[in-house]
């Protein structure tokens, strides 16, 4: 069989959302001479940073300060996050936001002219910069329609990439990836290249993820010997509509909404998360208190008021409510005209008039593909940015609104990164690279249209309901050893039976079975790397909760865990590595009336 | 009603390899008030027929990928919900005045050029660093474009629009839309040049206020209107060609 055509530029973007574009345009920008490559499995804009709502944090107003950015992050974290690194991404996010301002992005602006911010959980001070709540559809958009600007950007749109290819010296050179127009596998080349892949949110059945969202960058990374680091740590939104997983955005609550129980009453007030103001007194909504506390916190705090029998039973489960009538007509419409679009949509209701059910939901993965505070991953030549990648920034549990930022921040340092590789390492060996990709066109091939999935007796919707199930039921809000052995145990079966899949379409032109399937492959790999990661961490730290642990231990579990895959598909190896602390040990993470600022 | 009521969804088949001609195929599917076509569509795809093809992606109405056409009329399948065709069939096709790659997907290449053509970003002759912090645009300013920035390129508004059916080279709704966007922002200067080319296809005048593109927007951006008003601003600078030194008036002042 003849080769696989090879194309050529000078860095490859895998991805095409917030963090990949913003990575363009900074190579695009800084090296005028240079070709991007950007090979993205949808067009940009289909992107999931479109979904994103509520806003991105950014320290620009005179009553705020760095400083407080980079406590309420650490703090956020549950002291998991890498302190270098979160100062790095603070000292750097205004800069980039002013900078996606000066490349149109619409923020909401205040009467002066000057832009406008909002509180947001966990957040001592209101920084989040809004464009209504559509943030992360204005900033795409206005970062994919800045991309148009470059000539040097080319893009391969509708590009499935499916396995890293590295030349003798073990550098990353580019990527195979099929065209799906075609079907036709392709070895897109470059001196280095950049995972922007996003999440892997549709490990689990109830999440705000788009259909995309299936870690296969995270699983190509892994599987080219990257590690994935803290994937034990997901992040459940405490606002999701019940039956859909639809993101009711936390805007809502920083623009004054609270959450209630079945009686009314304002639960948070019950566990820790400070007193509740009334919502006509001025000072509401408190920061770093209550429905502005932290997502970890806020989920958790539902399992355990659905557990003492306060939440509202509805044909799609346990609720409690958001209830946004006292801002008004005039207030919803102009702040969160999205959140009354959804209601009204998806659930039938009018936020104006009544409360909005809503119930946890799978939103962000915290861990990802291992890269240090250059956005480097372990493979020379190969970096990762955005969700998809773990600094580590958020540790143990994001906060809102920090990953918008993040997405600018880290995106832009890796293209400076992977195009300074370019120019340093500019030669390899191209039929190497080729050969490779002529390869995985044949394992495609070979797995997928030929015996056993030819006439295997899998079905694909069938092992990823499965795998749903399991996650959801044992690497949920709440873990322990049991339930997470059980996951273990399934996902191993699960592999197993992967390779019994078989596919109804067995053609060329755009066949999304076959992409459902390497999906679901990926899917396979991160949830298992979640599930033995987990099992591993025997402690309680933000969002990875341990019945069976129920206590942070510092003394053992101040590290990140490293999976390691294995090439027979076991269980991956975890290793620690320590968090890097600088400034700000390790202490009591506190909400309500005395949390804030506290160092030891 | 029973659990176990269905609905059916005739589905729009065609593939390039294996087909000369489009076919209906008919599936029964689970009735579910709460369902969208889209779902329904998804439950087929995972249950019956692998090789039925669409693009999805949000669920929410944001990413734009699953416009078709549903009984006729294009719309986004993640916000057409089952219980408003409900005992009826319901017909599914790719979205009209585009080539057909498969199924329900559409060939988008011409849509993402004619994006391009509009120069859809910020154009300055002063682009200020970083470090004087942003251009100041008041709420007023910000309500001057707003609208005409919430486009999700669904390209529903192509499907519904009479001249794109036969003219080609129209720039389209959604593009027009957007090269307005950027021409109504107090940030840019660059009215002249993209005028330009928003005025340059004879097919632009065809337009005729149909308005068939604002009926069909899903986000309300009412590209119909944006179209009048471009052709209102290029008769200014059409004038204003006649009075004024070039470039002098196609600048406007943004704040630093």
């Amino acid at each position: 069989m003849s080769h696989v055509s090879s194309h050529h530029h000078d860095v490859i973007i895998i991805g095409g959302g917030g963090a990949g574009l913003r990575a363009a345009i900074a190579i695009a920008e800084e090296n005028p001479d240079f070709s991007v490559a950007c090979v993205s499995k949808v067009y940009p804009m289909r992107s999931h940073t479109v979904t994103a709502e509520g806003g991105a944090a950014a320290v620009i107003k005179d009553h705020d300060s760095l400083e407080d950015h980079i406590y309420d992050t650490i703090s956020g974290a549950d002291w998991l996050a890498d302190q270098d690194a979160v100062e790095y991404f603070v000292n750097r996010a205004p800069k980039e936001m002013i900078q996606l301002e000066h490349w149109g992005c619409p923020w909401s602006r205040k009467p002066d002219g000057t832009v406008a911010v909002r509180p947001f959980g966990g957040m001592k001070i209101e920084r989040t910069w809004f464009a209504a709540d559509k943030t992360g559809f204005h900033m795409l958009h206005s970062l994919f329609q800045t991309t148009l600007k470059y000539g040097n950007i080319v893009r391969y749109d509708e590009h499935f990439a499916t396995k890293l290819l590295l030349d003798d010296e073990g550098r990353c050179r580019g990527c195979a990836a099929i065209e799906l127009r075609t079907g036709t596998v392709r070895a897109v080349l470059g001196k280095s290249v950049i995972i922007c892949t996003g999440g892997a949110g549709k490990a689990f059945p109830f999440t705000t993820n788009g259909a995309i969202k299936t870690g296969d960058g995270m699983a190509m990374a892994y599987q080219a010997g990257v590690a994935l680091k803290d994937m034990e740590f997901i992040q459940y939104h405490p606002t999701g509509l019940p039956g859909t997983g639809i993101l009711i955005t936390e805007a809502s609550r920083g623009e004054g909404g609270i959450l209630v129980n079945k009686d009314g009453h304002r639960y948070l007030q019950d566990y820790d998360l400070g007193q509740p103001l009334d919502v006509n007194d001025p000072r509401h909504p408190q920061k770093r208190a209550m429905e502005l506390g932290p997502r970890d916190k806020l989920s958790q705090c539902f399992i355990k008021e659905k557990n003492a029998g306060r939440t509202i039973e509805t044909k799609d489960g346990h609720v409690v409510h958001l209830d946004l009538r006292h801002l008004g007509e005039k207030k919803i419409d102009k702040r969160i005209p999205f959140v009354r679009e959804l209601a009204r949509s998806y659930a039938g209701i009018d936020p104006v008039h009544q409360p909005i059910p809503v119930r946890p939901v799978v939103h962000y993965v915290m861990g990802g593909i291992d890269v240090d505070s250059n956005s480097a991953t372990n493979i020379p030549g190969l970096y990762a940015a955005g969700e998809c990648a773990c600094v580590s920034i958020n540790g143990a549990n994001r906060l809102g609104s920090n990953s918008l930022t993040e997405l600018l921040v880290f995106g832009g340092q890796a293209g400076t990164h992977a195009a300074r590789f370019a120019m340093d390492h500019p030669d390899y060996d191209e039929s190497a690279l080729v050969a490779q990709a002529d390869d995985e066109r044949d394992r495609i091939r070979r797995t997928y249209f030929s015996s056993p999935h030819k006439s295997g007796s899998e079905r694909i919707a069938v092992i990823r309901k499965e795998l749903h199930d399991s996650m959801e039921d044992g690497a949920g809000i709440y873990r322990d050893a049991d339930s997470l052995e059980s996951t273990c145990t399934k996902i191993a079966e699960l592999r197993e039976r992967y390779a019994n899949v078989a596919l109804d379409d067995h053609t060329n032109s755009f066949n999304t079975e076959l992409t459902a399937a390497l999906e679901l492959s990926s899917l396979l790999d991160v949830a298992q790397s979640m599930a033995h990661s987990a099992m591993q961490r025997t402690e309680s730290r933000g969002s990875h909760q341990r019945l069976d642990h129920p206590e942070r231990n510092d003394d053992d579990f101040l590290a990140h865990s490293l999976a390691y895959h294995q090439e027979d598909g076991s269980a991956p190896r975890i290793e620690y590595r320590p968090v890097t602390i600088t400034k700000w040990p390790p202490g009591a993470r506190t909400y309500g009336a005395d949390s804030g600022l506290k160092r030891e | 009603m029973p659990d176990n009521e269905t609905i059916t969804l005739e589905l729009f088949r065609y593939h390039p390899e294996t087909d000369s001609e489009p076919r209906f195929q008919s599936y029964e599917v689970p009735y579910d008030e709460d369902w969208v076509v889209l779902d329904a569509i998804n439950w087929i795809k995972d249950y019956v027929d692998g090789s039925v093809t669409h693009r999805w992606s949000c669920r929410m109405g944001v990413c734009g990928s699953c416009g078709m056409m549903v009984n006729g009329e294009p719309k986004l399948t993640c916000a057409a919900f089952l219980k408003n065709y409900y005992p009826f069939p319901i017909k599914v096709e790719p979205l009209v005045n585009f080539p057909v790659e498969r199924d329900l997907v559409v060939d988008m290449e011409g849509f993402m050029d004619k994006l391009q053509d509009v120069k859809p970003y910020i154009i300055r002759d002063d682009v200020n660093d970083t470090s004087q912090g942003e251009y100041r645009q008041s709420p007023a300013e910000l309500a001057q474009y707003k609208q005409y920035s919430m486009c999700i390129n669904c390209m529903l508004c192509y499907a519904a629009c009479p001249v794109v059916g036969h003219e080609d080279e129209f720039l389209g709704p959604a593009a027009l839309a957007l090269g307005h966007r950027y021409n109504k922002d107090s940030r840019d200067q660059g009215q002249s040049e993209r005028l330009e080319v928003m005025l340059s296809s004879e097919a632009m005048w065809g337009c005729t206020f149909v308005g068939e593109c604002s009926v069909v927007c899903p986000k309300h951006v009412d590209p119909a209107g944006a179209i009048q008003q471009a052709k209102a601003m290029g008769a200014q600078e059409y004038f204003k060609r006649f009075v004024m030194p070039k470039g002098a008036g196609a600048t406007k002042g943004a704040g630093a």
